[in-house]
């Protein structure tokens, strides 16, 4: 089986992990900019950090046969200091220009609070200032249906901002449609716990649609599987469905979305 | 309701999915045991999951959405400030008094 795992934290996992998706038939990995589990003391944090995900990461995947994809972004939880936003806001542009960089992300709300909203909409910005493509988190649990609201109407706001150039991550049941309903791409995320299961996962595909529609697992420095989507793929197995629907969903939708960047260069054949 | 893709495989799903959710109630109904041997059931968030719980005898197939709903912040203005960067998994019905 090919897959792509749209949405991994690959500088949180080990070696070992690539060699597993490696195995597992993992093509391409695609890494947004996230909470390290600490807030960086600075913008020079992330300036290293973005140097770790255009160029070391890669040549890490790379051993594996891997091609490794990334975001740029100051992620939600970070985004109270202002100053500090904006700082690592104005470093973003640089690295646009390396060449496994697919856009902006993962870009959006955390506590849902004024300051992140405004973080998020300069993110949106610079997206559409630079025809980049968007990759949003939405917040965790109780906070998941507000924030996905608000997200909605920021980037609805931007005329310029190709709905079909941007996907809303961590989709569950009660965000699902609005987020189809308004035009992007939705992601599903595999992750203990605070998200979904494969179980449920499939279950939204055949109830909303599986047209402009991903899952992921998310894989971070905290109890997570970086083979969430093999495993959810064996779980389509078990319910009947065939390898050629199962490549759609897996591999051909996620490709669909990031070929949207002339920086996606995987093989489709 | 609609349903994709046009043709859905015909697959048992009591046979495959029965044990595990039998094990995930009784992983719920020890929980809520222990909260009640350590006096802890007045906790909103023990409050809010048997709440949640009588959203599952009911009859229209939109269940997990609706525990999710019950579960999530129906405000919609963004808050002054954040001062944790943490979700709970439920309402804190304190916090959202003092945000009002």
């Amino acid at each position: 089986m090919r897959y792509i795992e749209p949405h991994a934290h690959m500088v949180s996992r080990t070696t070992d992990d690539y060699q597993k998706l490696a195995l597992a038939g993992c093509q391409a990995i695609c890494e947004p900019a996230f909470w390290a589990g600490f807030d960086r003391s600075s913008s020079e944090g992330f300036y290293d950090y973005f140097r770790q995900i255009t160029t070391y990461e890669p040549a890490r995947a790379a051993k594996f046969c891997i091609q490794h994809y990334c975001w740029l972004c100051i992620n939600p939880k970070e985004a109270e200091d202002l100053q500090l936003a904006k700082d690592v806001i104005d470093l973003i542009p640089e690295f646009l220009e390396k060449e496994n960089v697919l856009g902006i992300g993962e870009i959006g709300l955390n506590k849902n609070s004024r300051n992140e909203l405004a973080v998020l909409e300069q993110h949106i910005q610079v997206a559409a200032d630079h025809d980049q493509l968007i990759l949003v988190h939405t917040p965790h649990l109780e906070d998941k249906l507000k924030g996905t609201k608000l997200i909605v109407d920021a980037l609805r706001n931007f005329s310029s901002v190709d709905p079909g150039r941007v996907i809303i991550d961590h989709v569950e049941e009660h965000t699902i449609q609005h987020v189809l309903d308004a035009g992007f791409w939705a992601g599903m995320t595999l992750y203990p716990e605070s998200k979904c299961t494969p179980a449920r996962a499939i279950d939204m595909l055949e109830v909303y649609s599986d047209e402009n529609i991903w899952m992921n697992s998310a894989c971070d420095w905290g109890v997570s599987d970086p083979l969430a989507l093999p495993k959810a793929a064996q779980e389509m197995r078990r319910r009947g469905y065939g390898a050629e629907y199962i490549d759609k969903v897996v591999f051909q939708n996620p490709a669909r979305f990031m070929s949207q960047s002339p920086r996606f260069k995987l093989d489709l054949g | 309701m609609m349903t994709y893709p046009s043709a859905l495989p015909d697959a048992n799903h009591v046979e495959l999915s029965f044990m595990d959710s039998r094990a995930k109630l009784l992983d719920v109904a020890a929980f809520l045991d222990r909260v009640q041997r350590f006096d802890q059931e007045s906790d909103y968030r023990v409050k809010a999951l048997k709440d949640a719980i009588a959203i599952l005898q009911s009859e229209t197939p939109d269940r997990a959405k609706r525990v999710l709903l019950h579960f999530s912040d129906m405000t919609e203005e963004p808050i002054p400030e954040a001062h944790t960067q943490g979700a709970a998994g439920a309402v804190d019905p304190t916090l959202v008094a003092n945000q009002s």
